[in-house]
């Protein structure tokens, strides 16, 4: 099990802010393909991935990362602070 | 050093103030305070911003400026939450022997928080509410340290 995050419009596209979800995914771009195929608005979050960055345990990573051991995904837009 | 992420209004004046009192090391203080700008009617803004990484992405950006500028002190205030045009966002401040650091270690934190801490900007205006975009100058602003 592995708790996914979703954080601004994909928190809104997906609609909803985290969820546990049950997966044998090796890498992020397995389990963006996993949830892509679960419903129309996973793989409408996830039609443009250069306009999503990914976080593993909460360090910036990048969609060819390994999932093992993680215990946190969290999929957003390009972060707009300052 | 300090840094908060809070929904609260801060006082700048008086964080520059009490940043201000030197213990003798400092030579110079810089102070950057960002305001939400309230252009194309924009009449409100909510920041979201991932609790948890949020502390520790402001963390690092804040030890990457201590290890290559010499700093007496630092602080970083970032707000989430609503706010309106006007309103104070964030504020940086930065003590040094020399202003040289001073004012390259609060860019260099500035350039960082704009695309390295995890927070989003939504805005709300006449034509409904629109998540702000990232620009390739933020992410190209990075290249330069």
């Amino acid at each position: 099990m592995i708790d996914v995050l979703y954080f601004a419009w994909v928190r809104e596209r997906i609609g909803l802010p985290r969820e546990r979800v049950e997966t044998d995914a090796a890498t992020v771009a397995e389990l963006i393909e996993e949830l892509k195929a679960r419903e129309d608005r996973y793989a409408l979050a996830f039609s443009d991935l250069r306009a999503l960055r990914v976080a593993l345990d909460q360090e910036l990573s990048d969609f060819s990362a390994p999932l093992k051991g993680v215990r946190e995904v969290a999929f957003f837009p390009p972060m707009t602070g300052g | 050093m300090d840094i908060r992420v809070q929904a609260a209004p801060f006082d700048f004046g008086a964080e520059c103030g009490r940043f201000g009192q030197g213990d003798g090391r400092a030579g110079a203080v810089v102070t950057f305070l960002g305001l939400v700008r309230g252009a194309d009617g924009m009449s409100r803004m909510e920041i979201e911003h991932y609790p948890g990484m949020t502390e520790k992405a402001l963390a690092k950006i804040a030890e990457d400026a201590r290890a290559r500028w010499s700093l007496s002190d630092l602080l970083i205030i970032h707000r989430y939450g609503p706010l309106a045009p006007g309103d104070a966002i964030m504020m940086v401040a930065t003590a040094a022997r020399h202003r040289k650091a001073a004012f390259e270690a609060a860019e260099f934190l500035m350039d960082y928080l704009k695309s390295r801490a995890p927070f989003w900007k939504k805005e709300f205006g006449p034509d409904g509410a629109e998540w702000v975009q990232a620009k390739d100058d933020d992410e190209a602003a990075l290249d330069r340290w």
